[in-house]
């Protein structure tokens, strides 16, 4: 696997995604400067960490969708490469069109930073085939700004055509409006690209990797790319 | 030449910004406001002076950077 992770003035979680990348994989992963122009040759995986990117000037991600390095990223993922883009990740990816929606300001107007429980809506992914489909993993959340939206057509496809991969529910996997807390249309957590191959989700998985923290939920999502890229 | 340009959210988008500060009117006693929306205000100053070039400008930095078209619409008034 060649893994590269972006970095724009005011990501905060590059390093727990290389740790992660690393732990799983084996092999470290680039960390790669937004105004470069060019991807390492030979990237398999992308991944656009956490972070504040611009400290969320204009909009979440607004500002970094944009920046140089972009639309390397654009052509990876129009070569089918694998893309993650982990909360402020999710929110670039969004903004730049690269998945469908936006992600607004959370519906009760407050930060939320805490465990919460997603269930896996589908283990037919590079990023989830690690996982039984209905299983309930329990990952942080660290987002103001995580209330997924996208319009009715959009939405209507993205269920149809089993796109979300993530939703928030409770510890027994049941969708609730409590469990739904930053009220995103039907509770999405997570969507990917038509072509399967691009996944924005605003939970992060990556801090629940190592058992030193207490719990590893989070890592069959980097196991199953692995996994992915080295039997493609 | 200036220009100012309104982003606002589309009709059906949630704005809980504007609720919030809805409530908080009608707790300061302020009556009459029946909602709020919240929205943001771009005040541009334009090198050129051709306002159809202007325009065009301001229209593609709508498009690329100041509006997300999929939940927010924009109107440019040059002034």
């Amino acid at each position: 696997m060649k893994a590269a992770v972006l970095v724009f003035p005011g990501s905060n979680r590059e390093r727990d995604i290389a740790y992660a990348l690393e732990l799983t994989s084996g092999v470290k992963p680039a960390l790669v400067w937004h105004a470069d122009t060019e991807l390492p040759a030979g990237t398999d995986l992308v991944v656009l960490p956490g972070g504040f990117s611009y400290g969320d000037y204009l909009r979440c991600g607004a500002i970094a969708a944009r920046a140089a390095i972009m639309d390397a990223v654009r052509r990876h993922a129009e070569r089918g490469g694998l893309v993650l883009g982990v909360c402020n990740g999710f929110q670039i990816l969004c903004e730049a069109g690269l998945l469908p929606g936006v992600l607004m300001r959370n519906s009760q107007l407050k930060f939320i930073a805490r465990n919460v429980h997603l269930r896996v809506e589908s283990s037919n992914s590079p990023f989830t085939r690690r996982y039984n489909a209905g299983a309930v993993i329990e990952v942080p959340v660290a987002h103001g700004e995580g209330n997924y939206v996208a319009d009715e057509e959009t939405l209507k496809r993205l269920e149809g055509d089993g796109r979300v991969l993530f939703r928030y529910c409770d510890a027994t996997g049941t969708v609730t409006p409590a469990a739904n807390i930053n009220g995103a249309l039907n509770a999405i957590a997570g969507i990917v690209s038509d072509n399967g191959r691009v996944l924005g989700m605003m939970p992060h998985p990556e801090n629940h990797v190592d058992p030193a923290v207490g719990m590893t939920d989070g890592r069959a999502l980097f196991e199953s790319i692995a996994e992915a890229l080295q039997t493609a | 030449m200036k220009a100012r340009v309104t982003v606002t959210l589309k009709n059906g988008v949630l704005d809980p910004q504007g609720k919030a500060i809805e409530g908080a009117l009608k707790s300061l006693g302020v009556d009459g406001i029946g909602s709020v929306r919240q929205g943001k205000v771009f005040d541009l100053e334009l090198s050129g002076d051709d306002k159809a070039a202007a325009e065009a400008a301001i229209k593609a930095a709508c498009d690329k950077l100041l509006a997300n078209t999929v939940v927010e619409n924009y109107r440019i008034e040059l002034l």
